[in-house]
């Protein structure tokens, strides 16, 4: 087997108010694959993927290509891993679209030329290159989430991380960033509550539980032995 | 006085805004002023007390014109090179990104709140239920600037800002200056004052 992309091992994160948010979890993420991140509202999957690229730090059990996730360590790890937050307005804070996707290649170091091709660029692979020019807040929720990934696929992530990526989507909205996702080849984690989503993009699935991982395997293995469905 | 309100209503007319309404809308500082200028009668300074609330009146004209005729983005590229810090910029940017989303909260929320029967009853439980409603929208906006900051990290963020562009200025903008400054310059020689 290949080396993990990113290992996690024995993290623990305890809020400031004392909600123990992650008790205990180990996982790896391999080159390629997909992995969907199942469980309840409040068993701690975003807390999780806070840790996965530092804005959050448990104990120093997080690896990411090889790399600590430690404070010396950020610019890098925070280039390797991107995240694509739950809700779309805080993670699009530019005037413009086009000065969005441009803020992470600026954060690099490239010159704003450099910046604004990456820009075009991956506003163009995530299929919303029309959309420059425009106030983030004049776009649909389906076209703040793939302006969301352009801004992280700008910064040429290796590990691509999305927070419930399908909420506020209509199901073509759905069915578009299936498509979109399924053609990125970078390893992914995906946090969903859509289980048709994660079935159809997701190689494995780990549930959380209060904190833990509580089990791994096949979305349709957990789906029927935590009864993980809406019917 | 009078010239420059003519200019500023000339102005209105030709940028095609509905001169009234605009009038009206600069009007809301009269109250406010006015306040100001009954202190000032009060402590005798006639003069002072007539030119206060028509120099707001004025000003807030002169705000409105410039507010309905030019994009944000464009009067903050004007202000940046006219040497306004950058951070104050940045500040009017996010406030005006954001309002929007903070109105859609309030929004949503007097919504929530009609549905339930709306902040009914006295006076007094009315305005508590806004105190509480408006504590609510502050914890919410709180959480939002958290999250803001927190996406800002995760694409590399440092603390130091890099943006894509500054405005350059135009042989037209300098003309358009010129003539902004030079004609209110010329009444007040005119007038002699
Ligand atoms: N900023 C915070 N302060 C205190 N507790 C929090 C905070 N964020 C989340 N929590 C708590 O941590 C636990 C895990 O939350 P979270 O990671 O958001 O779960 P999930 O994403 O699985 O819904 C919950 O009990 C939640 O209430
Ligand atoms: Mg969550």
């Amino acid at each position: 087997m290949p080396d993990p992309v990113i290992q996690v091992r024995g993290l623990r994160y305890t809020y400031d108010d004392g909600t123990v948010a992650l008790n205990g979890i180990d996982f790896d993420l391999y080159p390629g694959e997909t992995v969907a991140l199942l469980g309840a509202n409040g068993s701690g999957k975003t807390t999780f993927v806070l840790h996965l690229n530092g804005l959050l730090h448990g104990s120093d059990s997080v690896i990411v290509c090889g790399l600590p996730v430690i404070a010396a360590n950020l610019p890098e790890v925070r280039r390797k891993v991107g995240v694509v937050f739950q809700d779309s307005d805080e993670q699009l804070f530019m005037p413009t679209v086009l000065e969005d996707v441009a803020f992470g290649p600026l954060n690099l170091g490239l010159s704003p030329e450099e910046a604004i091709a990456r820009a075009r660029k991956s506003l163009e692979q995530a299929g919303i290159a029309s959309a420059l020019h425009k106030s983030p807040y004049h776009l649909s929720a389906g076209e703040k989430r793939r302006v969301a990934i352009a801004g992280v696929l700008a910064m040429v992530p290796d590990i691509l991380v999305l927070d419930e990526p399908t909420t506020y989507l209509d199901p073509p909205g759905q069915r578009e960033l299936l498509a979109l996702l399924r053609q990125l080849p970078q390893a992914k984690i995906v946090v969903t509550h859509d289980m048709q989503f994660a079935r159809a993009i997701a190689s494995r699935a780990v549930f959380f539980e209060k904190g833990k991982i509580a089990a791994a395997g096949s979305v349709d293995e957990l789906v029927s032995r935590f009864h993980w469905r809406s019917e | 006085m009078a010239a420059y309100f003519f200019l500023l209503c000339g102005s209105v007319l030709l940028a095609r805004l509905p001169l009234k309404a605009i009038l009206l809308r600069a009007a809301v500082v009269l109250p406010f002023s006015a306040t100001f200028a009954c202190v000032s009668l009060l402590s005798g300074t006639t003069e002072r007390a007539i030119g206060i609330p028509v120099k707001s009146f004025l000003s807030a004209l002169g705000v409105l014109l410039v507010v309905a005729t030019t994009p944000l983005p464009q009067i903050l590229k004007a202000l940046e090179s006219l040497g306004a810090p950058r951070i104050a910029l940045l500040v009017i940017q996010f406030l005006y990104r954001y309002l929007f989303v903070i109105f859609e909260q309030a929004q949503h929320m007097r919504l929530a709140a009609k549905c339930r029967g709306g902040f009914g009853g006295g006076h007094r439980s009315k305005f508590k239920a806004a105190a509480g409603a408006l504590a609510v929208l502050f914890g919410r906006s709180y959480e939002r600037a958290e999250g803001i900051h927190q996406a800002m990290l995760a694409r590399g963020f440092d603390g130091h800002l890099r943006l894509l562009s500054t405005g350059r200025i135009r042989a037209v903008d300098v003309a358009f200056l010129t003539a902004a400054v030079a004609i209110p310059l010329a009444f007040r020689i005119g007038a002699g004052r």
